[in-house]
């Protein structure tokens, strides 16, 4: 498959500071990414730059084999959406929508062929002859969205587009945007700081801090082997549980003061040396509730319900913990139970270098 | 325990106390104190001149004259010229029309370049902007006039409109930029990517959003402009005296009598502009000086 967009060996700095270092990211054609990270990590900068709107210090864009490194925005194929909007007040709905076509002096006939589709597909036929202070958040972003797909462009750059929007909404319009990348297939860039937008949207994930690309992989393999302790916090909710700890290889077990685990059934990519430091995170779903009596004795110290699930906080050590069972469970407070971890989906961190074991 | 008090319920009763009181006295004797000059202005005009020298200032007239008004308007000498401010008023217009829209255009432009191409140095120009709003103009009065002989427009129309431009764009440029900034970046990314250039995106997404702070900088550009007497005198030319200075010259007599009543009467006719503009608009300005909420 061919590369879509190709970034490379791309800096930018804001005065002095570093905000992309040397990055380098390939998007095949017709991929959904997700750049995903905390605020200020450098993904929207990151976007910024694919779309022309800053110019890098260093490095080059190529989108559909085109170097648009100097090109200006509107000559880089794309269209862009952005978290405030961005329609403009003063024209109607259709109008925005033409903004662009009549920018560069398109017919009339094909300029209401384009409209009519697009609008047609977001479904805001009805809503062209408004203005945007007229529209609803969830309308208004249609619109923004409908002016990108008029202007036919081949990648789509989406910047947090739905978190001004309510809870309710944003899963409408998730899974909206998501049946739009099934039907129109072009490459999508997508950057947001929810995990869970970015886990149900993409076919590959760059999870991001203070301007690198932390982990680079399917939703699925960003989850369940989180490449460093960074990846695995941010990504879960509720986060993976962390216990630091020493590493006994005689037993090949993980301990922490008198407590101890034995790792028998964990995958290490790389085997630490006896008495090491390490963190051991395991995910509140990869803990279960045993029936019998063998595993670990708790008592439950706190009950979160969540509706479709219940959060129970133990603790290990001093060390609270949460492990997350069905809504339907019923235990009270003070309750004691024995639970048993999961080891083969467990991840183990080196505790210096905080890089996955 | 037993209480006569009421259950509290609903809306808060309001009480008028001393304090609030004590403030509006404050307030009412502030206008009546603003508004004193006016209401001598107007009731001196209406007097004839036994009636003024009788010296009761603050009297309302006893008989209504109208002999000053009409002679203010078109009889009135100024210097050697005997046809009141009707001349004056048709220049000061044909200075301050053409002033008020050169220079509230060329400052627009400057803020929307200064607060959204962010240029190499247009900070440091954003800088000598602001710095040129404390300069006294004064002080560059002579420079500027030699500037405009060399140029050979010294003592003319164009002349005097050149200098309020120069003069009015610091000022302009400043709240501008500082209107385009309050506006979300995202419309002008937005626009850039639609495939505006410079001047399609000011003309099409910038100008629309615009009404609020262009009527404050009209408002700012048609009173300091109208007002302005020592560059109209210096600049304009005898041919293009505004009303100002044409006021000047017929409240500084020489020789004759001072006609105190002549005197308010012109003095109001040539503030009626910008105190019409004030009150046409003052919502506007309030509004617009308030504006930078003005989203969406």
């Amino acid at each position: 498959m061919n590369n879509s967009v190709e970034v490379k060996k791309l800096s930018f700095n804001y005065g002095k500071v570093e905000i992309l270092k040397n990055l380098d990211l390939d998007i095949k054609d017709g991929e959904f990414m997700v750049l995903l990270g905390p605020s200020g990590c450098g993904k929207t900068t990151l976007l910024n730059c694919i779309a022309g709107l800053l110019d890098l210090d260093d490095g080059q864009i190529i989108i559909e084999g085109d170097n648009v490194t100097w090109k200006e925005p509107k000559d880089r194929h794309i269209g862009m959406v952005f978290q405030s909007y961005a329609l403009y007040p003063s024209m109607s709905v259709e109008k925005n929508l033409s903004f662009g076509l009549r920018m560069s002096n398109t017919p009339k006939n094909i300029i209401s062929e384009k409209i009519d589709k697009a609008s047609e597909l977001l479904q805001i036929k009805e809503l062209l002859h408004r203005k945007p202070s007229q529209l609803s958040g969830g309308q208004r972003q249609r619109v923004a969205i409908g002016r990108a797909l008029v202007r036919d462009a081949k990648v789509f750059l989406f910047d947090e587009p739905l978190s001004n929007l309510d809870a309710k909404l944003r899963a409408e319009l998730r899974y909206e945007i998501k049946k739009l990348h099934r039907d129109l297939g072009n490459t999508m860039i997508y950057v947001t700081h929810d995990q869970i937008e970015a886990m149900t949207l993409a076919d590959r994930i760059a999870v991001m801090k203070n301007g690198l690309i932390q982990q680079l992989d399917s939703p699925k393999e960003i989850y369940n082997k989180p490449s460093n302790l960074f990846v695995a916090d941010f990504i879960g909710s509720p986060s993976m549980n962390f216990f630091t700890g020493k590493f006994i290889s005689s037993s090949n077990s993980f301990s922490l003061n008198n407590a101890l685990i034995n790792l028998n059934n964990y995958e290490f990519d790389n085997k630490p040396s006896d008495q090491n430091d390490i963190i051991f995170g395991i995910r509140p779903e990869d803990i279960s509730v045993s029936d019998s009596q063998d595993g670990m004795e708790f008592k439950i110290e706190l009950i979160e319900p969540m509706g479709a699930d219940t959060l129970i906080w133990l603790s290990f050590e001093n060390i609270p913990f949460s492990v997350r069972l069905e809504g339907s469970s019923e235990y009270k407070l003070g309750d004691v139970i024995i639970i048993n971890f999961d080891i083969k989906r467990a991840s183990i961190f080196d505790q210096k270098s905080e890089l996955r074991l | 325990m037993i209480s006569n008090t009421i259950e509290a319920r609903g809306p808060r009763p309001k009480h008028l106390s001393i304090g609030r009181i004590g403030m509006y006295c404050f307030i009412v004797m502030c206008a009546l104190f603003f508004l004193m000059p006016l209401y001598v202005m107007l009731v001196t005009s209406f007097k004839d001149m036994d009636e003024i020298r009788s010296g009761n200032l603050l009297y309302i007239p006893k008989s209504l004259s109208f002999y000053a008004w009409p002679k203010a308007w078109g009889e009135a000498c100024t210097g050697f010229v005997c046809e009141g401010l009707k001349p004056g008023l048709v220049n000061s217009l044909k200075i301050t029309i053409p002033s008020v829209i050169v220079s509230v255009s060329l400052g627009a432009i400057n803020g929307y370049a200064l607060a959204f191409w962010r240029f190499k140095g247009a900070y440091f120009f954003f800088g000598l902007c602001l710095f040129g709003a404390f300069i006294p103009y004064q002080v560059m009065v002579y420079p500027l006039l030699k500037i405009e002989s060399a140029l050979g427009i010294y003592s003319s129309l164009p002349g005097i409109i050149l200098v309020h431009t120069i003069f009015g764009m610091p000022i302009l440029t400043l709240i501008f930029r500082n209107f385009y900034a309050s506006l979300p970046i995202d419309l002008f990314k937005a626009a850039r990517i639609d495939g505006g250039n410079f001047l399609k995106i000011f003309f099409y997404v910038i100008i629309p959003m615009s009404t609020p702070i262009t009527i404050v900088a009209v408002i700012l550009q048609v009173t300091g402009i109208w007002n302005d007497f020592l560059l109209g005198l210096i600049f304009a030319g005898r041919d293009n005296q505004p009303m100002t200075v044409q006021l000047n010259n017929i409240v500084q007599v020489d020789y004759g009598v001072a006609e105190y009543n002549v005197d308010m009467a012109a003095t109001i006719l040539t503030s009626m502009i910008p105190l019409a503009v004030y009150f046409v608009s003052g919502r506007w300005f309030v509004r617009g000086i308030a504006a930078g909420a003005i989203k969406g």
